[in-house]
């Protein structure tokens, strides 16, 4: 019945998705990390920066930025990624940086309005008993408004999820790519669409569950 | 202004911020005359190159058909997406069991799956199974790809605006004798209405923001698809990208503006009950948190 996936490397196509989602999650959460402490930071300068990024960088289709990575980036300003003579390296990292510069932008605001969630009278008795700056920081807020964040976090690693077929418009040889092939080529259309629903409900449920469960267990009750 | 981090300055973090500001400025100004210098290196910054766009030859030809294409699809699919959006979160909500669970699975199914590769699918079943010409197939695999997927986001949406208005809503129009049908569609639906507002407005960008797939993918002749037919005739890589990007940030920052104001009056508004769901909560909803609870809390944190 599934001979239709024969010739076909299903599993392959899935991992390079994997790969894409987790290489991506780790960037996107450095720079978002980055973004977000611009964002809130007391010097008015690196707070428009981070709003401005944000605010333009949400509102241009992930299509377009990873699109721009391929012609613009690569073809005109020859940024190669360090792989100028390997092409399917180019276009993965290629696909990563899209992917990162994309996403740190929700990763940024999930992280703030953890920030936000921390009541300003916990930093002030902390200061009051004498706490610096940094004690503040990671003694008191920080561990508050990360167990806050883990669900927005979660909803943001799902989405980049799914996001990474969009690296299929450069012919990164994703989940997606591989989709395209099999149904131009392969009769059965409905089991083909099936078999990819199905891969990517296993990647997403899971990781739903596990983060929903962990972000309810770790959250602050006020 | 005192915020979580920081205190009010005192002349020593007034120093400290004066100087974490300067070393910011440079390094900003420094990235920006390096991509400066690197589009002048590759030629990208000759008026030969940007001129098309101050002539309507451009617009007319590439840019606005694009652009109007990218919002024909938006408009179908949101047209197309509410009333079954609609359906199905009023079905998650209802008393059956057997509606609530298949609804339910239906629409946590369509959320998990990226809108691509339901595109795809709908560009090669239109392929196999039905006469829809080429020429408008792009178009219909885009909307069926956007409502599939939308219309299970709305339905988050709808079922997280009913569940956010009070209880006393529904039992007050049970005590006056109306039947269930009658307090969902005089009483909870009215009011969800207003609620969901700003979400529906929100979740106007991510459709938008969706229909560039069909460009790249499907060869539907949406905005960032003219584009490239634009770069090929005048060789304007770089600036065709730049001013595609631009049109897209106005066009949704307008939306987020909008869907932000209107939450914003609405929160204020005497009328309403205080309870709206606004930006963040379409952002939670759209992850498709499978099994999560983004969707019934949100609303319920005003």
């Amino acid at each position: 019945m599934f001979d239709f996936l024969e010739g076909y490397d299903v599993l392959g196509a899935f991992w390079m998705t994997v790969k894409l989602t987790a290489v991506s999650a780790i960037g996107s959460l450095i720079w978002g990390t980055l973004l977000a402490a611009m964002r809130v930071s007391p010097v008015p300068l690196m707070r428009g920066f981070g709003t401005a990024y944000v605010n333009i960088v949400r509102n241009i289709p992930l299509t377009v930025i990873i699109v721009f990575a391929s012609l613009g980036l690569a073809d005109i300003f020859g940024v190669t990624m360090g792989a100028s003579d390997n092409f399917d390296v180019q276009g993965f990292r290629l696909a990563v940086l899209g992917f990162v510069a994309y996403t740190a932008a929700f990763v940024c605001e999930a992280i703030r309005s953890g920030i936000n969630t921390v009541p300003v009278g916990q930093a002030e008795a902390a200061r009051a008993i004498g706490l610096s700056f940094s004690q503040v920081l990671r003694l008191i807020v920080l561990p508050q408004a990360f167990r806050s964040v883990i669900g927005p976090l979660a909803n943001v690693l799902i989405a980049l999820t799914k996001n990474t077929t969009v690296a299929a418009a450069i012919g990164v040889a994703e989940a997606a790519t591989l989709m395209k092939t099999m149904i131009e080529n392969e009769a059965q259309t409905l089991a083909i669409g099936a078999v990819f629903a199905l891969g990517f409900v296993v990647l997403t449920l899971p990781t739903g569950l596990f983060l929903g469960w962990l972000s309810k267990r770790l959250a602050v009750k006020r | 202004m005192t915020s979580v981090l920081y205190d009010a300055p005192g002349p020593r973090a007034k120093r400290r911020n004066v100087i974490l500001s300067v070393v910011f400025f440079i390094l900003l100004a420094l990235f920006l005359w390096w991509i400066w210098r690197a589009m002048d290196d590759k030629g990208q910054l000759k008026w030969a190159l940007w001129e098309p766009f101050t002539t309507s030859q451009a617009w007319t030809t590439y840019l606005l058909p694009g652009l109007s294409n990218t919002l024909k699809a938006a408009a179908l699919a949101m047209v197309i997406g509410l009333p079954l959006g609609a359906l199905f979160g009023i079905s998650r909500l209802s008393d059956h069991r057997w509606l609530r669970a298949s609804a339910g699975t239906v629409v946590e199914f369509f959320r998990a799956i990226p809108v691509l590769l339901l595109m795809l699918f709908a560009n090669e079943f239109y392929v196999r199974y039905t006469d829809v010409s080429s020429e408008q197939r792009p178009l219909y695999a885009v909307v069926t790809g956007l409502v599939l997927y939308n219309a299970s986001v709305l339905a988050e949406i709808v079922r997280a605006g009913i569940l956010s208005l009070p209880r006393g809503q529904s039992e007050a129009a049970m005590a006056i004798g109306l039947r269930k049908g009658q307090v969902m569609t005089n009483v909870l639906l009215p009011q969800a209405v207003t609620v969901m507002l700003p979400a529906i407005v929100s979740q106007l960008v991510v459709i938008v923001k969706d229909t560039a797939l069909g460009g790249v993918m499907l060869g539907f002749t949406e905005l960032l698809n003219s584009r490239s037919t634009l770069a090929a005739n005048y060789a304007n890589v770089i600036p065709s990208f730049i001013v595609v990007a631009v049109i897209y940030i106005v066009l949704n920052f307008i939306l987020t503006s909008f869907a932000s104001w209107l939450e914003g009056k609405l929160r204020r508004s005497k009328r309403s009950t205080g309870a709206v769901l606004g930006a963040d909560d379409v952002d939670d909803i759209n992850a498709g948190e499978v099994g999560g609870t983004a969707a019934t809390d949100a609303g319920g944190t005003t």
